[in-house]
Parts: C-alpha cells; structure tokens; sequence
C-alpha cells in the first residue's frame, strides 16, 4: 500500500515484514527510528515471535547477531557511523563466520570532528569486511532492498548492509508502497541455516585455523561473494516479477546510450544529479549517468558494460581516503582496465554538505569542456583552508583546526595565535 | 626413579576422594556414563587448571540439563587449545566468535533458542579473566543487567596467558607478569583497588553469583547444578591457577587453589538476588607466604632481598577477605560447614 512515510518507518515496517526473529537495538543517529520502530512491532506483538533486545554497545549489538544467527534466528540490527566503527571487529567476524545476518546502515560522517551527517565514510571503512553492500537511491528502493537482502544474505550465508543515506533518505518523507506480507512471505522463505548450534548434531564454529587453510576459508568468502554477483540481478527479476518495482540489481544506467561524459554515483545522490543531467542534455551535452547499487561485492563487469563508449567518467563520492583520493575511484579504474578513458573523481557532500543541481550543472559543464582536475572537492571553500594553513604555518600552539574554522565563520579570520574566549 | 607414596583418602581427611562416598554424592566425573564435554587432546599445557574446571563444569552442566547445551568461548586459552586446525575438542555445539563479546554472543543464542521454542536448550558462556574482567566486561555487564538466560564462566588464572602472561585487572598485586615486571622499587604488579567481579556481579542483583576453584571439584559441580536450575543471568568465578604463568610447578595445581582459598585470597561463596547465601570457611588457615613461595611470579618477594613488607599488605587482602565473608569461624563444628 502506497502511503506517505519517513524512509525509516518505511524500512522498519518491510524488516518487520521479513519476520526477523531477533532483533538488537542500541541507538545512533540517523538510524534511530527504525529500531524503535521496529521495538514498538515487537512489544505490541505485531511481530512475533521476535526478541528485541536492548543492548548496551554497538559491539555488543553485532555480537548478539553473530551469537542468534548462529544459533538459526533470523537476526537484524541497524546502526551508522561511530556506531559501525564501534562493532567493526564483530562486523568482521560476522562475515567470517559466515553469518547471514542483515544490517540497516544510516550512512552518516566519521569524526573527528563530531558530525551527525550524511555521507559514505562509515560504508567505506568496512568495504573489505565481507559484507554485502547495496546502495538505495530512494526510500522505496531502501525498503524493498531490505527484502532481496534477507533473501540473498540467507541463500549464500553472507552478511549483508543495505545503506542508506542518513537524514536525506532516514528522516525524509515520501511515498513508499510498502508490500504485502504474502508478498514478502512468498519471494522469502523461512530460514534454513547451512551451519546450527544443534544439541543433537554438535559442530564447533569459530574454531581456529592457521596457515594451513586460511587462504581457503577467505577465497571461499569470495568465491560466494562472486556468486552474490550473480544471484543479485536474478533475486531483483524475481522482486521484479513479484511487486511490479524495479529495486536492487547491480548497476542502473540513465541516459547514457550516445553519452560522452558519464558520472558514476552511490545512493541518494544519484537523482539530483539525474535531474542536472537532464538539464545539460536539454543543452546539447552528451551525458549520462551510472548508478552502483551493489557496492560489495562490486561489480566490475557491469560498470564496464555500463560505461563502454564514455571517453570521460566522473565519480562523485561522499567519501575519500584521505591521502589518496576516491575509494569508489579506484574500482572503476580497475574495472575499466585497458580502455581508453579519463577518469575525475569529486569528492562532494562530505559532513552532510548539500550537493546541490546548481553545482553539479557547473560540475558536468566543467567535465564536458575538460576543465575537471583528477581530485576535485566540490564547493570547498579554499579561503577557509588557505587562512587555516597560514595560522599553522606562523603559530605552533595554533590550536584545533575544526574550532578555528567555526570561529572564521562567526567572527572572521582570527589571529594566527590562540585567541582565549573573553569572559 | 622416583616413586610416588600411595594416598588413600577418606571422609574426613581435607581431601575428599570419591572411593569410600555414597553414588549420590560422587562427582560427575567419576560416573561411567559421563559426557566428555571436552574431549582429551587438547593442547593444554600440563596442569591447567582452566582445562580441568572447563571440563567439570560443563560436563556438570551437560548433567544438569540432560545433555542440552550450547557453550559459547571468549578468544583466549581455552578456545586456542580447544581447536587447534583441524581438531577440535568439543562435544558441545560450541561458539568462537571474539575476544571481548562472548557474554553478548552467548545473550544471542539465548534469544535464538527462546524465539524458536527450545527452551531446554540452555547456553553456557566462558571466557578467562581478561575476557571477562577486563576487554569483555561491558557486554558481560550488559548480560547480567537484561538479566538474559546465560550462565557465564569466568576461569580466572590472573593474567592473559594466552598472550604470554600480561596482566589483567585480575591480575594480584606483586605478581610479576610480562608487563609488570619483578623490577623497580615496587616489583610486580601495582596495589591498585582492584576489580572484584563477583561483587560487582552481585551488585547486579543477578539469581546466582559464585566462586569456585578447582581444588574442590565437587563443590565447582555442585554450584553448576545450582545455576543450571535457575533461569537468568548467572555468574560463576573459577579459580585456576596456570603453572606457566605463575611459574609453579604442574602438579601444584590443586594444591595452589587449595591455598589460594585457605589463605583466604581467594574466598570461595555463593550469593543469590545481591545476598550472599552461602559461605565455604578456612578449614586450616594458612598465611599468604604458603601459597607465594610456590609460585615464582612471587619470587622476588623472597630470596636475597625479601620484601615481608609486600608480602604483609597481601595478607592484608586475605585477612580483609576473611573479615568480609565470615572465612574463618571459631567453632569446632565448622569443619562441616563447607558443603
């Protein structure tokens, strides 16, 4: 039923429709909302039978995971940023174990400094955790990629992240169609675990393994990992055939047969920068866009698929690695080996900067008459850096940076020195 | 050659041996129909004391719940001895996941066994002291405050010996570990305020708190069956004494526990709801520098420049302990006390 919905609600009520038999909740922003939704499911009894369980760290949520799965439940849990940095180890585990456990990620900013907004740095951090990574564009494909991913995470035994921008996609309200619960139940069936904490069939999971067959145990995670790039687009037909909604699948293409330039995007970003496209092709411009749904495992033969014929490609990311450049970058270099093409990677939206459709006109405009430098970061204010970097040049107790630019901005420039607050 | 003098230990005698006792009260070990929750060779060091009071205390466990149990292993000895590739020792469905998590772990299983019915099915975490007093002690926390279905097993030799003997927040003051070296004008470990998990257990008004050690292998028995026919958070502290961290021999084992309770270091109780219920006294108090002289991670508090100032703020512990708990009683009928 099609309803208007904040893309977390919309989120908890299809999780709900997964019938998830433990859930663990520990609250981050942006991803709040739905696991308090999904405990008010529970603690009504609207979802049973279900086992929502507070805990008390990030850590301790992945864990709880790790040990219901393990044990055959159906776990999920949602969290972001800080959050998914705190459970890292478990994040890992949870993909070694090879648990099917399935996480909502809010992509929000990694501090230092402290930030509450959207952008990729948590999903990167864990890119080689071996986990599952989708990308939704919108609330609707956020909800229905929920679905696929129990369906995938359980036909492999591979964890997966369905990531979705914080705020821009959590906290926004649109109209989603949430599915049917005979729907859900039909494209999902009930748990069958590949390995089970089992009294009456003993196995140890987790034992130790040396040298002698730790290659094995990771080339077998990418060996499923390599399946999942199959099964991905044939779990989306099924969706397909089953809600009449095109959602998930590997890559999305817009406007790209006869394109010239084409940017290549993760998430919620990628309709802001359809409708500029739209905007340069009314100008004649020959572009397209290239959208990656399924980040990990990546899929490197459709994106070459997707960009053959393209003599430029611009990734924008909302994530870098600091040092080096765009992460999402360098895949598609690799995947791009031995074409002709020119690569430029835009870092944009870092923090929850707006990347707003003026911006990225005069982004394609710049691509198209060749004026883009390989690494550029988009509407960065270099007055800022430069008056920064000239205070750590003249002082050496020239204070925190973060704080120095907040002062830029309510007083202006301050002096190269430690200025200490007047009381 | 050297021969072994023959024992034969009777009721009575401070050794209780099962020869002469009724079938009822005899261990779990001693009965032909035992499980063998963890099976023989593994790669525990000789005389481990973690090896022994793991096997007791989930073949008790096995016992208790009719063979339906699920164990879930911090990183550490006992899970690095356990299965090494390609063995494995355990007849149990049995759990590794991480080094800080395995309260949290064991919270998991427990919620997959109760949303899917098998509420026979009970879970059994266990970790060393470093698993459980130190880098997994907030999901342990966690655990006792939900009150979740687990009982959880600290072996407790003091010390990540894992690692190669490192100290933890269980770590005794004086000792000498690979971080808190015999050196300086206060060798070994420092006298800080330490961290008393079961007390802190206890605060959490949890159904059952215990102490154990594996000198008294019956009473580690005993208090498995107590836990296991509760439903909650339950917490037993096993003290086991490790020969290649303390460096004292490996048939010293038993003896060392024995010490570590009759010196009143280790104070050896059952507690349920936050009270202390139960309380197993000194039956022939020994001071401190019986049991430290055994051991050299103590060494440098004897020979050529003995330190009887160090040694007299660790009895302190132990006479502070014996306050605390009622250790010693003054009575002549206390010797029955302990059961």
């Amino acid at each position: 039923m099609l309803r208007q919905i904040e893309g977390s609600r919309a989120v908890a009520e299809t999780v709900a429709l997964c019938r998830p038999e433990v859930v663990c909740a520990y609250p981050i922003s942006p991803q709040t909302h739905i696991i308090e939704a999904v405990g008010v499911m529970v603690k009504a009894g609207e979802l049973a039978p279900c086992e929502f369980i507070n805990v008390e760290s990030e850590f301790a949520a992945m864990s709880v995971a790790i040990g219901a799965s393990a044990a055959g439940a159906r776990a999920y849990t949602a969290t972001a940023s800080q959050g998914l940095l705190y459970m890292m180890e478990a994040v890992y585990n949870a993909a070694g174990l090879g648990l099917p456990i399935v996480m909502t990620l809010a992509n929000r900013a990694i501090g230092a400094p402290i930030n509450i907004w959207n952008d990729h740095s948590d999903a990167m951090a864990v890119r080689d955790a071996g986990w599952i990574q989708l990308f939704a564009e919108t609330n609707q494909e956020a909800a229905d990629l929920h679905v696929q991913a129990f369906r995938l995470a359980e036909e492999l035994s591979v964890p997966v992240m369905v990531c979705m921008d914080g705020f821009i996609l959590t906290h926004a309200v649109e109209g989603v169609d949430i599915l049917d619960q005979s729907v859900v139940d039909a494209f999902l069936p009930p748990y069958e675990p590949r390995q089970v904490l089992d009294v009456s069939d003993p196995v140890s999971i987790g034992a130790m393994v040396g040298p002698e067959a730790f290659e094995e145990v990771r080339y077998l995670a990418h060996l499923r990992q390599l399946d999942a790039l199959v099964r991905i687009p044939v779990i989306a037909a099924e969706f397909a055939q089953a809600t009449g909604r095109e959602s998930g699948g590997l890559v999305r293409s817009y406007r790209t047969e006869d394109a010239d330039v084409i940017i290549v995007a993760l998430g919620s970003v990628l309709g802001t920068i359809k409708d500029a496209v739209d905007i340069r092709r009314e100008a004649g411009e020959r572009v397209g866009v290239v959208g990656i749904t399924t980040f990990r495992p990546f899929p490197s033969e459709a994106v070459r698929t997707a960009l053959a014929g393209a003599n430029r490609i611009v990734v924008i990311e909302k994530a870098f690695s600091v040092g080096v450049g765009g992460v999402l970058s360098t895949d598609v270099a690799i995947s791009m080996h031995g074409e002709q093409f020119e690569l430029r990677s835009v870092v944009a939206g870092l923090g929850g900067r707006n990347i707003t459709r003026r911006s990225l006109e005069e982004l394609i405009a710049r691509a198209v008459s060749g004026d883009l430098e390989a690494l550029t970061f988009l509407d960065l204010d270099h007055g800022a850096v430069n008056r920064e970097r000239e205070r750590m040049a003249s002082a050496r107790r020239s204070g925190p940076s973060a704080e120095n630019l907040l002062r830029d901005r309510d007083r202006g420039p301050v002096a190269a020195t430690w200025v200490k607050e007047e009381s | 050659m050297t021969t072994q003098p023959v024992h034969f230990y009777q009721i009575g005698s401070f050794a209780v041996g099962n020869r002469l006792v009724d079938d009822a009260d005899r261990t779990v070990q001693s009965n032909a129909n035992r499980t063998n929750s963890i099976d023989s060779g593994h790669r525990a060091c000789q005389g481990c004391g973690e090896a022994l009071g793991a096997r007791y205390a989930l073949d008790a466990a096995m016992r208790a719940t009719g063979g339906k149990i699920v164990a879930v292993n911090a990183t550490g000895c006992l899970e690095v001895f356990s299965t090494p590739y390609p063995e494995t020792s355990w007849r149990i469905p049995w759990l590794h996941s991480l080094f800080g998590n395995a309260p949290a772990v064991a919270t998991g299983v427990a919620a997959a066994l109760r949303v899917k019915g098998k509420t026979d099915v009970r879970v059994v975490g266990q970790a060393g002291d470093g698993g459980t007093v130190d880098i997994g002690f907030g999901c342990l926390s966690g655990m006792f405050e939900r009150n979740d279905d687990v009982l959880f097993i600290c072996y407790d030799n003091e010390g990540y010996m894992n690692t190669g003997v490192q100290r933890s927040a269980a770590t005794p003051p004086a000792a000498r570990t690979a971080t808190t070296e015999a050196v300086g004008p206060e060798p070994g470990n420092s006298f800080g305020q330490g961290k008393d998990v079961p007390r802190i257990a206890m605060a959490h008004d949890i159904p059952y708190v215990a102490t154990a050690t594996v000198a008294d292998l019956h009473d580690l028995e005993r208090k498995v069956e107590r836990a296991m026919s509760m439903r909650g958070a339950r917490y037993l502290h096993v003290f086991v004494p490790c020969p290649l961290g303390w460096g004292s021999a490996s048939n010293e084992t038993i003896h060392l526990a024995r010490l570590a309770k009759e010196t009143g270091l280790f104070p050896v109780f059952e507690a349920e709801h936050g009270v202390v219920t139960n309380v197993s006294t000194i039956r022939h108090q020994v001071p401190v520098e019986e049991y430290l002289k055994l051991q050299r991670r103590y060494a440098h508090l004897f020979g050529k420049n003995p330190r009887p100032d160090i040694i007299e703020r660790l009895q302190l512990i132990a006479d502070q302990n014996i306050a605390r708990y009622g250790l010693v009683v003054d009575d002549d009928d206390s010797k029955e006390v302990t059961a």
